[in-house]
């Protein structure tokens, strides 16, 4: 339902930002080759129809060919594709490998070191723009002090940059729900009872509480999936990385409408797949919800 | 949300009884007042300080360093950039482009996501299923892909900015003041509104509205910062406010090929940012501690 609201809206965006064709052909044109490649591409056929062949194409995996490109779009998609979801893959897990430790640890230690300085970087990541973090570190961490490759995709050395970069934000924000959702579970009836009934306290951290604190934090995930795929557009752009998000900048700068579509549609349903595994992810962790209406 | 069990609302309201007053409410975060304050006045009196023309160009003065590197002058304090503008100028005068993109966005769509929660709220059943699949969906498009296609349609301008966030960002308010209408709703105050005749209109905006009212000041400040990072990404990749207008994002665009250079060119428009950002985000972290404890934003 959503996807098919987003079809005809992105359609229309698309078709709405310009001709294309005045990218592509040279200044010297006619009228007459305007006319010619107009019926080659076949934009000179009623909206209607056009949208009606590209949503009957688009069901089957077919998203026509790129204005500028000449190669089929689902080809430039499944080529880009892998690349972005090993580089949101690889920034999650590293978010998720940094945000959990720390977010209960803060909890655990409140009010001391340990959790002034999960504090610390908990803001700093929600302050600081993606985009300029990414410049700081190419230019010093890929520049000056040449460590790792700045730009492109040539193995796992080129994942760190970006990977932490996109990777930030979502830590920042990750830590701390979890830290305060796991202050409340902390200080509920059911931990204390554990406690007297003497649960040993690593044990009624990691199990007993845990479990309960990670119900807000999963509620948020499809949230910070979709702020993921978007800060990606930015992050992928600085590094020059072959993704999706670069794929979507590119396009929109020459107007190239079916790779628009494509791009757009595609994270669309990635999203929405995501946020249906959250809902069912849901229902596993916490049996107080049933999908029953 | 799930864990409102009535039960659980009770452990919850002792646990924030006894850790609210001790920790929170002092610490008045002064120093953010302070950071918004200072660009606030910046942003409104730029045409007063006396600072350089910030779109006079020099090519003889292109890229002087800041005044403590050699080769500076008080003249350019901060440097000049690419073109030879002074930077300094050119930072007071972004953070107009930030402060009233933050602001207006915000503003917007804090008012129209509210009116769609309070009614959701209110009406439930099928107009509130109605009402949130429209949220949801709305929230799974990323902001910046529309923004881009936004700004290559119509051109980037500062309305097409504001534009773009508020039409996605609306979502978040409806759903947050959705959740807590749902809860006031289960309130003996509203029942007794209705008993005393009261219509919907006059208990959405009496007696529901005015409830959400604090969180909806926490979310709005807490908001700004992130919309101020969204205009400068979207000025960033040349989709926000158009040059020669300086925007902090566009800046940092226009350092990039030059750090190695001129670093500070786009250093300290980032810095501006930071400290803009990093002021709303904890006044905003201090609202919500104070006013509203319970709420779980981003």
């Amino acid at each position: 339902m959503a996807l098919a609201i987003l079809s005809v809206v992105v359609f229309i965006l698309a078709r709405a930002t310009g001709d294309p064709l005045q990218l592509i052909l040279p200044m010297s044109a006619t009228p007459e080759d305007y006319a010619e490649a107009r019926r080659y591409l076949g934009l000179d056929r009623p909206y209607l129809e056009q949208y009606l062949s590209f949503v009957g194409h688009a069901v089957t995996g077919d998203f026509g060919m790129s204005l500028r490109a000449r190669r089929p779009v689902s080809e430039l998609i499944w080529q880009r594709l892998p690349n972005s979801l090993s580089l949101a893959a690889f920034a999650m897990s590293v978010s998720l490998a940094i945000a959990f430790p720390l977010g209960i640890l803060a909890a655990v230690k409140k009010g001391t070191g340990v959790d002034r300085a999960a504090q610390v970087i908990a803001v700093l990541g929600q302050s600081l723009p993606t985009f300029w973090v990414a410049i700081v570190l190419v230019e010093f961490v890929a520049g000056r002090l040449q460590w790792l490759p700045a730009a492109g995709n040539e193995g796992f050395s080129s994942y760190i940059l970006p990977g932490f970069t996109l990777g930030w934000f979502v830590v920042a924000g990750m830590m701390r729900l979890l830290r305060s959702a796991m202050l409340e579970v902390l200080d509920s009836e059911y931990v204390k009872l554990a406690r007297v009934k003497g649960v040993v306290e690593g044990k009624v951290v990691w199990v007993h509480a845990l479990k309960n604190a990670l119900i807000p934090v999963i509620t948020f995930a499809g949230i910070y999936f979709a702020i993921l795929v978007t800060t990606a557009i930015v992050v992928e752009t600085v590094f020059a990385w072959p993704g999706i998000g670069r794929l979507a900048y590119e396009g929109i700068s020459s107007r190239d409408f079916p790779v628009i579509q494509a791009v757009v549609l595609t994270t669309a349903a990635i999203v929405a797949v995501v946020n249906l595994g959250v809902d069912c992810l849901y229902a596993i962790i916490d049996p107080r919800i049933r999908y029953a209406r | 949300m799930p864990g409102d069990t009535p039960g659980g609302a009770l452990v919850l309201s002792e646990a924030a009884a006894s850790a609210a007053p001790a920790s929170r409410s002092r610490n008045i975060p002064y120093v953010s007042l302070g950071i918004i304050t200072v660009f606030v006045l910046l942003a409104l009196l730029a045409p007063l300080l006396g600072l350089a023309d910030p779109f006079d160009q020099s090519l003889r003065n292109r890229f002087k360093p800041p005044v403590w590197e050699e080769g500076g002058s008080w003249k350019h304090p901060l440097g000049t950039d690419r073109l030879g503008r002074d930077m300094l100028s050119r930072i007071v005068w972004g953070s107009r482009v930030s402060l009233a993109a933050g602001v207006v966005t915000v503003l917007v769509a804090s008012a129209f996501g509210a009116a769609v929660g309070l009614v959701a709220g209110y009406y439930g059943g099928q107009v509130d299923t109605a009402l949130m699949r429209m949220t949801d969906a709305t929230m799974s498009f990323p902001v910046i892909l529309l923004a881009l296609i936004l700004a290559v349609t119509v051109g980037p301008s500062f309305t097409n900015v504001v534009v773009a966030i508020a039409v996605i960002l609306w979502a978040r308010y409806a759903r947050v003041i959705r959740g807590q209408v749902l809860t006031l709703m289960h309130l003996d105050f509203i029942a007794q509104a209705r008993l005393a005749g009261a219509g919907a209109w006059r208990i959405i905006t009496r007696h529901l509205f005015p409830n959400t009212l604090n969180t909806l000041v926490v979310l709005v400040t807490l908001q700004i910062g992130y919309v101020i990072i969204v205009e400068a990404s979207l000025s960033f990749l040349g989709a926000g406010i158009p040059p020669p207008t300086p925007a902090w994002g566009s800046m940092i665009a226009e350092g990039r090929e030059f750090v190695t250079s001129a670093w500070w060119v786009s250093m300290f428009p980032g810095l501006a940012i930071l400290l803009v950002v990093l002021a709303f985000n904890l006044l905003g972290d201090w609202l919500r501690d104070t006013f509203d404890p319970k709420l779980r934003q981003l």
